[in-house]
């Protein structure tokens, strides 16, 4: 039996509300985004910056980075635990999945500190 | 737990029905909308930190390669995007059935073939 210790929130249920939660915000962030870039085919600099300095976007968009975060992490867990497991690739398949979650967890802390600094710090 | 039961993961000895490969792509899209984050961040990042970034960008988003690495990742994110959305509706109660799940699998793939060319029609 695996233990739920990787998982976000230690229960199916929370996960499945947050990754609810997390997929609603980047579906809206990247369709605002996608329809102000369609709108705005031959836009400068200072207009870009300023879509992305508003308040409410400012806000937004830090809720989509930290929803990356958190969103890739459900989604990753669900992926590694189905197909990186004793059963699927053998005896090291623990210690394999070990280090993929690792190196994916670096990697979304590191995409969120980053997306922070670009939507948030300027 | 019993390791000696049978178990058949030979999935070339298994007929994928539409709900089951809709089900495999929105895991696929989004493993490739995981790595492609880091894409989207640099280009974000340079794109709004002075005026020469912004217009190293819209040089960059002019060579056909990256045209089509970003194609990749608007359509992988439109396909993640609209699997999600079915998820949702599921979660509401409908499209619960057998039936019901088939079509909801066409549903997306046609919508994404449409908002993919689209896409790739406004990209170039």
């Amino acid at each position: 039996m695996v233990t739920a210790v990787t998982n976000l929130g230690r229960s199916g249920l929370y996960d499945w509300l947050v990754q609810r939660v997390s997929g609603v915000i980047l579906l809206a962030w990247f369709s605002i985004i996608g329809t102000y870039i369609g709108m705005n085919g031959d836009m400068s600099h200072a207009q870009w910056q300023a879509f992305f300095g508003q308040t409410w976007m400012q806000v937004l968009s830090v809720a989509a980075v930290l929803s990356i975060g958190v969103h890739a992490w459900i989604g990753l867990w669900c992926v590694l635990t189905d197909y990186l497991t004793t059963r699927m690739i053998g005896a090291n398949g623990n210690v394999i999945r070990g280090i993929a979650s690792a190196v994916c967890g670096v990697t979304l802390f590191t995409y969120m500190i980053w997306g922070l600094q670009i939507v948030w710090v300027g | 737990m019993n390791d000696t039961r049978p178990v058949n993961l030979d999935l070339s000895t298994i007929k994928l029905p539409i709900t089951a490969i809709t089900s495999i792509l929105t895991r696929i899209s989004g493993v490739i909308n995981f790595v492609s984050v880091g894409i989207m961040l640099y280009l974000l990042d340079m794109s709004l930190s002075s005026p020469q970034g912004f217009a190293e960008v819209k040089s960059l988003l002019d060579g056909p390669l990256v045209k089509l690495v970003v194609w990749g990742i608007v359509s992988v994110s439109i396909y993640h995007g609209l699997a999600g959305l079915k998820h949702l509706v599921g979660d509401f109660g409908y499209g619960e059935t057998l039936e019901g799940g088939v079509l909801g699998s066409r549903i997306i793939i046609v919508l994404s073939v449409v908002l993919i060319a689209l896409a790739g029609m406004w990209i170039w």
